[in-house]
């Protein structure tokens, strides 16, 4: 050292690293309006798009007549299934290995599907032209219950062989796509009968949806002079959506770039592949012109990506003392038209079977059936990884429905049956296998932090008030702990149409000293700009400040396969990290070179390499950079950069303990949130204020979930939600303050010890507020109502108990 | 069609003049014709506040005006807030606070906050909510809006006492 070197302290606050609430660099063009969102890319020439959609849930094409439509000045082009059909593009493959229409192939099967897609100058003109089409329908009979699909003889999928095998196996019915079976049947069966307590319940998890504030929308640009297409859009996996545009349209994969530019929210809503997205690249190459598709919110909330959509029939047994002995979970899970969930190939319910939750449950079973009705196709994971929210739901309902059967104290269930710190890395009876955690340390914080003795000691009091007519509110205390899977994943066993769901970063030291870094994810909100650079110069010693973050165009970026389901941390973030290793280790040669050590005698220390045992002899990470550049070192290439392409060994887990107190008036149904504390355990925390964030947003969404927010549809199949005057999306108004806390339990397989934590707020905060309402009306009798608790089912709920007599 | 009709309007200080079909929207005519693209299409129904513009002094929701209806009027969009130069508190007050995410519902979000501090500088959290209950945000959960808008309106408030 010298007299002008900064202490530790002072440079490792300099760089900006990991733990820091480092301010997010991105801020500074949102807030000025100066965001790049795929609606704001304007192309010289560029047409615009609408499509006719059909008014029916399944119905018969007579006919389509685009003549007037045609005829109409600045229309450009109308196209039909029988245009896309020569190119094959009439159909298109899912991700979860059936096949949809693109547009309507003889019939349609659910209320706003894609009938026809007019090109137009301009997007009234095009709006005009959809209102000439004429299509003739011949309505068909409507299903939106999966249970009647799977005993109606009405065939939803004319184009299916009924008695061949589907994308997981044999189907039973023409209206079934698959069974799935995790656990031993037999086994769990044989304890179920046995056992001296068994609590069983149906909990539906209604259809809802991701609205993420933009809609869906792309821009395709076919270049047909140097044969390159150029498409733009809201990707939350760019990488796979070029692989998939190769694919479908026979472009060499070279000549197809796709760019996510900003993204306005994703939620899972951008995860799959729309027919939008398809005729623009479609209408490009026709007409030779840029081809902008941006659907309105009517359009996103009726056809791209509904969620959940499950029926959870469980049972659970345990003892007199409330040691949980086996659970079985059978779901009929509602798809839609076409099976286009967007899970890994191998997992057709997603991660459902992360089902047993944080609890030590030594046999279970769960079964999945995937059933075919006249509504939207999706099943997308919304802010939460592959069906995990249904699971944690699900047992955590389970676990309250128990308690009552055991006349029990909810927390204290939880407590005798959660698995033990010293239990893990923990074999679940389900298959997965538990990185780490210390549920019982994180539980008693959570519930001395709430003073939960004292909260359920008002509630009794607020009960015999209530009876005295003192009140006519009940208080409600909603718990929830729930363990996420996050991080897919290990290609042994993920993969995405057939792409290992590894995750890559690439990194270029430039001579001066400051970086660049590409990652195969992309960004929706989450602050990657900030965070990953944050990672990287913790592990190689240069400012975050001095570190440029890109994601999202496959020209440039390694290639990956996107982000959702909290994977961008686990899986790309490690990746960040380990080519931030292979830069430090040439890093580390150059400095032995010119410190002329041996390479074993410097050891990194924040932001350089320092000779052991002689810290006033380094080179600082800036020197090295510049050295690679400009000298000539024996056995080394000149050039400082890396690429790591990082194969997750096991997923992370996410865990956490959410507490609700609500005041729930009897008369109008309406609650009233005061208190709710959220403790989470993302393993090493790379960002507070981001992870704070993104907390705070996911209980959010978790609020709406629970208490309102579904995609409704009546029996003619017509969606009833499909504005935001009827879909639920609370306002500042609506939305309370939350009180966050976090434990630290890393995970021992990730390079930085980091596991994820965008969507835990959300699958855990679905329980515990749906929990609180339940909790309120629990002395009067209640075991379960279903979500979602808008004002008009708490305020029946409570009719129904007879608190209004 | 109808014939289009001459529309002259003060953008962020600037005098513009065009043709627009009568049922143009605002929003359109902002983003398409004068390339103002800071504010979005969320909803097109005035349910999220995406859209969110100044006219005439007024909080607006330009996806369900006319742009005819506007002409004649002073518009503020988030580009005429503040610049790259000389952000506007709130500006900085979302970035200190971590009031946004996405970025989406940002500029009309801010636009809103410009206005709602100018009928209250002296704003309660619930007047807060309340004054920012029209626009929505998807990523946020709105506690470090809330909080972003209550310290910019303290700073404002600093800043007019030290002058005085």
């Amino acid at each position: 050292m010298n007299d002008l070197t900064p202490d530790r302290d002072e440079r490792v606050a300099n760089l900006k690293g990991m733990g820091c609430s480092r301010k997010r660099v991105e801020d500074v063009r949102f807030t000025q309006g100066k965001g790049n969102y795929v609606d704001d890319v304007k192309l010289p020439g560029m047409l615009h798009s609408d499509f006719v959609r059909s008014p029916y849930a399944h119905a018969r094409i007579k006919s389509i007549n685009i003549d007037a439509a045609m005829a109409l000045d600045g229309v450009v082009a109308v196209l039909t299934a029988k245009d896309l059909e020569p190119l094959g593009l009439h159909w298109m493959p899912t991700l979860a290995g059936d096949k949809q229409m693109v547009l309507a192939d003889g019939k349609v099967l659910f209320q706003g599907q894609e009938v026809a897609f007019v090109v137009a100058k301009d997007r009234y003109i095009a709006a005009d032209a959809v209102e000439l089409v004429e299509v003739e329908y011949e309505e068909l009979p409507v299903i939106v219950d999966p249970f009647k699909s799977l005993e109606s003889d009405v065939v939803l999928r004319e184009d299916l062989d009924p008695t061949a095998d589907g994308a997981h196996g044999p189907r039973k019915h023409h209206n079934h796509i698959f069974t799935w079976e995790v656990g031993d049947e037999k086994a769990t069966n044989e304890v179920l009968d046995e056992a001296e307590v068994v609590a069983e319940d149906m909990f539906y998890y209604h259809r809802t949806h991701p609205c993420p504030l933009e809609t869906c929308g792309s821009v395709a640009s076919m270049d047909k002079v140097n044969g390159k297409l150029t498409l733009w859009g809201t990707f939350q996996a760019p990488h796979v959506v070029r692989t998939v545009a190769s694919l479908l349209s026979g472009i060499e994969e070279h000549n197809i770039r796709v760019i996510s530019p900003d993204i306005g929210g994703g939620f899972g809503n951008k995860v799959g592949v729309y027919p939008g997205y398809v005729c623009s690249i479609v209408a490009s190459i026709v007409t030779g012109k840029p081809v902008k598709w941006i659907e309105d919110r009517m359009e996103n909330l009726m056809s791209t990506a509904f969620a959940r959509d499950y029926w959870m029939k469980g049972k659970i047994s345990a003892t007199k003392e409330g040691k949980i002995t086996s659970v079985h979970c059978h779901v009929t899970a509602d798809h839609g038209a076409f099976d286009a969930c967007a899970d890994p190939t191998k997992f057709p319910a997603g991660f459902m079977n992360i089902c047993t939750g944080s609890y030590d449950i030594p046999v279970a079973y769960l079964g999945v059936d995937g059933v075919y009705t006249n509504k939207a196709p999706g099943g997308v994971s919304y802010r939460c990884s592959f069906r995990v929210t249904e699971a944690v739901y699900f047992i955590e309902r389970m676990i309250e429905v128990l308690a009552i059967e055991l006349n029990m104290d909810p927390a204290e269930l939880r407590r005798i049956n959660f698995i033990k710190k010293e239990q893990f890395p923990y074999k679940a009876a389900l298959g997965w296998e538990y990185d780490s955690g210390d549920y019982h340390t994180a539980w008693d914080k959570a519930l001395k932090a709430v003073d939960y003795d004292g909260l359920r000691a008002e509630q009794a009091q607020r009960v015999e008030d209530f009876k005295a007519g003192k009140t006519r509110k009940l208080m409600g205390i909603g718990l929830s702990f729930f363990t996420e899977i996050v991080g897919a994943g290990p290609v042994k066993n993920c993969d995405i149409l057939g792409m290992g769901m590894f995750d890559s970063c690439e990194i270029r030291i430039h001579p001066t000293g400051s970086a660049i870094a590409r990652l195969g994810t992309i960004s929706q909100g989450q602050g990657h700009a900030t965070t990953f650079a944050q990672i990287l110069a913790s592990e190689i010693g240069i400012s975050a400040d001095s570190i440029t973050i890109e994601e999202g165009d496959t020209d440039t970026a390694p290639y990956g396969l996107g982000t959702y389901g909290s994977r961008s941390t686990p899986v790309a973030g490690a990746a960040t990290a380990m080519a931030g290793r292979k830069i430090r280790a040439k890093a580390q040669m150059i400095a032995a070179y010119l410190l002329e050590v041996h390479d074993d005698d410097v050891e990194f220390d924040v932001d350089r390499f320092v000779v052991k045992g002689a810290p006033e002899r380094f080179k600082t990470m800036k020197e090295i950079a510049y050295a690679a550049y400009n000298q000539a070192i024996p056995g080394v290439e000149p050039g400082l950069e890396a690429v790591s392409y990082y194969d997750p060994p096991n997923m992370t887990y996410p865990f956490g303990a959410y507490v609700c107190v609500m005041d729930i008036d009897v008369d109008t149904g309406v609650p009233d949130i005061r208190r709710f504390y959220a403790l989470d355990d993302c393993g090493t925390r790379i960002n507070p204020m981001v992870i704070e964030g993104q907390v705070h947003g996911g209980l959010t969404e978790a609020l709406a979930v629970a208490l309102g927010q579904e995609i409704a549809y009546d029996d003619m199949g017509n969606v009833k939600t499909g504005t935001l005057m009827d879909f639920f999306l609370p306002t500042a108004w609506e939305t309370p303050n939350y009180e966050t806390d976090y434990t630290v339990t890393p995970s021992p397989h990730h390079p930085i010890g980091a596991k994820g934590v965008g969507e835990s707020p959300h699958v855990g905060g679905v329980p515990c507020f749906s929990n609180a309402v339940n909790d309120a009306f629990k002395a009067f009798g209640l075991r379960h109502t279903q979500m979602p608790h808008d004002h008009w089912r708490i305020w029946k709920t409570a009719n129904g108990l007879g608190l209004h007599d | 069609m109808t014939d289009k009709m001459h529309v002259k309007l003060n953008v962020n200080g600037e005098d513009h003049e065009f043709l627009a079909e009568p049922r143009e929207l605002l929003i359109y005519a902002l983003r398409e014709k004068l390339n103002l693209t800071g504010p979005h299409v969320g909803c097109e129904t005035t349910h999220c506040g995406a859209c969110t513009v100044t006219l005439d002094g007024k909080s607006v929701k330009s996806c369900t005006v006319f742009v005819a209806q506007a002409n004649g009027a002073e518009i503020t969009t988030i580009e005429g807030i503040g610049n790259p130069d000389n952000l506007h508190v709130l500006q900085e007050a979302f970035r200190e606070h971590h009031g946004l995410q996405c970025g989406f519902c940002t500029p009309g979000m801010i636009t809103r906050a410009t206005k709602l501090l100018e009928e209250n500088p002296n704003p309660t959290e619930e007047d807060v909510r309340f004054g920012m209950a029209g626009n929505i945000c998807r990523c946020t959960g709105y506690q470090n809006i809330v909080k972003s808008v209550l310290a910019a309106a303290s700073e404002l408030n600093g800043a007019k006492e030290a002058a005085q």
